[in-house]
């Protein structure tokens, strides 16, 4: 597309305000996290007027802050690498063979992925403390895929169908095994699926409270469950309450600042 | 693409099916028994046959959570479809803003919902937030916790705030696969830009919107974390939606045999609602190929 | 690890059986004639018999509900609608 395909001159207003919009109640919040709380109950400033790194040093100081960051991390981490393994054949398979039972089977899939997690809370606690597994992160890691283990083949699957049969089909007649051909040549075809559909695993796992929260106590608690504790138990700490908030925007800030690049070249790939 | 019949490929979806079966089923099974039973604790579960089923279905409190509900995720589908394809029509297609554009609009998808929720509870308030002491200061008397309207007002803002940007990835996803030359043949037969968007583009953002609408349904239809941090469900029980409704009554009363009664309805709610969309979407993509 | 907590009852067995016993019934039958079956029913669109045992299902589990919360006599009835309702479904759908 060499010129602007939506054709009005001012189109790209849209997302700019658009931006503006999404923006302005994320800075509302890095702001007061610089302020002293006597400054945020006081008059209404749009700045810090005598900046304060005091709300950062509470968190980074105290090990029920920073561990919650910590835990939440290894079990998000841990959940799209098994999602998006388990995925990966599932999704070849759904996009290449027609077999016994598929489609409803991608159905019933999908449906985990719609299942309210309240529904499954309570289940949820009894299942994973018959098998001893409470407060361990692999358990929040193991429930979280039941709803993106689902999302990752369908978004694998749609990937995998953008790629021409013929390319399998010369592999095998080159006499490349199953497992070769779908390390060595497959899976860098779809390098942006992959990516597209490990940041998606990622986004859901890490901003799930309900499930995670109802499966750690202390050892394994998330950082997001940290934070309505503490906030219930301390009074009102808005300052520090505000740092906390600000501190779980940023790995995901970090996360498609690393896939955006995959994301660009998924879009460049479709378009071959 | 013409698939190959071969039930070999059942060994590649193993993984998955015991795994999510091992989340899924085990749960389900339970819920379902514990829907016909009483406990009063220790294990000890006493037969209530439908009894449960029919308190729920005779309460006007589901039903008003189950509108309430239905509300929302109207209302939030009408507002963040349109508004998620306008932007994506209007995002720049290459240089330096499509990083931009694609970070700074990914960002409020990354927010733990609890975060969300405090982010919107803390902007909405009159004295300490901006967008509270903005509007009273206009002369609206804006206050979401104590008026009905306003806490809807502010939740539905929040949710379009939220997720809109979900509509706008997918649908640029789909808007970028089109080739070029699509776009050249439409100039040469003077295409106007309606039709250029009805017949190019919109067909090709059909999977992608259909992924969108699904999931924007599902997790509208199963809100419970921001509306919760912000409103509580109040004030009253005016925000008030199926979940949050279920968690007041599973953990909050601890009233398993309800709880779990209302979890299977508000579960086969879920599941005819979403076997309608799929269907009726799927099978539009058929009559189109 | 003890499985207490499931609290199993006689009918949930029996309702969960029946169910896989459905679905087993249908993997067997499609095994033996593949395809499903697809046709255009009254719904205007196609479905294979997978898919009209599903609507089968769904609709029963709705028709009891119905029957709960209209406060009708013996669920029984209720099951035996749900199952003129199947036939209907298999035969028209």
């Amino acid at each position: 597309m060499t010129n602007n395909s939506s054709g009005s001159r001012f189109g790209f207003l849209i997302p700019v305000i658009y931006i503006v919009f999404l923006l302005l109640p994320i800075y509302w919040l890095v702001n007061m996290s610089f302020k002293t709380n006597s400054e945020i109950l006081g008059q209404l400033t749009l700045w810090p007027t005598n900046p304060t790194l005091r709300n950062y040093t509470v968190i980074f100081t105290d090990p029920a802050w920073y561990n919650g960051y910590i835990n939440s991390i290894i079990y998000v981490v841990m959940n799209t690498v098994i999602s998006v393994l388990v995925a990966l054949p599932a999704a070849y398979a759904f996009s290449r063979y027609r077999f016994l039972g598929d489609k409803h089977l991608f159905f019933w899939l999908l449906t985990n992925r719609m299942a309210p997690p309240a529904v499954f809370a309570l289940p949820f606690f009894q299942l994973y403390s018959a098998f001893g597994l409470i407060d361990t992160h692999i358990a929040v890691a193991i429930a979280h895929c039941l709803f993106n283990v689902p999302l990752a083949v369908w978004i694998l699957e749609g990937f995998m169908s953008g790629v021409p049969k013929e390319i399998d089909e010369t592999a095998y007649i080159d006499g490349y095994s199953f497992p070769r051909f779908f390390v060595k040549i497959f899976m860098p075809l779809i390098a942006s699926g992959i990516g597209v559909a490990a940041f998606f695993c990622f986004m859901f796992s890490w901003v799930e409270l309900l499930i995670a929260r109802t499966l750690t106590t202390t050892d394994a608690k998330p950082i997001a469950a940290t934070m309505t504790r503490t906030v219930s138990a301390s009074g009102m700490d808005w300052g520090v309450l505000a740092a906390a908030g600000v501190l779980t925007i940023i790995p995901g800030a970090l996360v498609i600042y690393f896939v955006r690049n995959y994301i660009a070249k998924g879009f460049a790939l479709g378009r071959v | 693409m013409e698939k190959t019949w071969n039930n070999k490929a059942w060994f590649l979806v193993l993984p998955v099916l015991l795994l999510v079966a091992f989340s899924a089923v085990i749960p389900l099974m339970t819920v379902v028994n514990y829907s016909v039973q009483d406990t009063f604790g220790n294990n000890q579960f006493f037969w209530a046959g439908t009894d449960w089923f029919v308190e729920i279905l005779t309460s006007p409190r589901f039903w008003d959570a189950l509108w309430r509900n239905l509300i929302f995720s109207g209302v939030i589908l009408a507002i963040e479809v349109p508004l998620g394809i306008l932007i994506a029509l209007n995002m720049p297609k290459h240089g330096i803003g499509v990083p931009v554009c694609l970070v700074l609009m990914a960002l409020p998808l990354l927010i733990p919902w609890n975060v969300v929720g405090t982010i919107w509870q803390v902007f909405g308030r009159v004295d300490i937030g901006l967008l509270g002491y903005f509007l009273n200061s206009l002369g609206i008397s804006y206050n979401y916790t104590q008026n009905p309207a306003h806490a809807w007002a502010t939740v539905i803002v929040m949710d379009v705030w939220h997720w809109t940007s979900l509509v706008v990835l997918l649908c640029y996803a789909g808007l970028v696969s089109i080739p070029d030359a699509y776009y050249q043949a439409a100039r040469i037969d003077g295409a106007s830009r309606w039709s250029v968007f009805r017949y190019i583009q919109l067909p090709k953002m059909k999977r992608v919107l259909l992924i969108a609408v699904l999931l924007r349904f599902m997790d509208s239809f199963m809100i419970y974390t921001e509306p919760f941090v912000v409103t509580g469900g109040g004030p009253g029980n005016s925000t008030t939606f199926l979940s949050i409704d279920l968690v007041k009554m599973a953990i909050g009363q601890f009233d398993l045999g309800p709880a779990a009664a209302m979890s299977i309805i508000y579960f086969l709610i879920i599941l005819l609602l979403s076997w309608v969309f799929y269907t009726v979407m799927t099978q539009s993509d058929a009559e189109q190929k | 690890m003890s499985f207490s907590w499931m609290a199993w009852t006689l009918p949930t067995a029996i309702f969960f059986i029946t169910i896989f016993a459905l679905i087993a019934a249908l993997g067997v039958w499609e095994y033996f004639s593949p395809g499903g079956g697809p046709r255009v029913g009254i719904l205007r669109f196609e479905t294979t018999r997978g898919d009209r045992l599903f609507v089968s299902l769904l609709g029963s589990a709705f028709i009891h509900l119905a029957w709960l919360g209209l406060g009708g006599p013996s669920l029984w009835w209720a099951l035996a609608l749900s199952v003129v309702y199947a036939i209907g479904v298999f035969r028209f759908v």
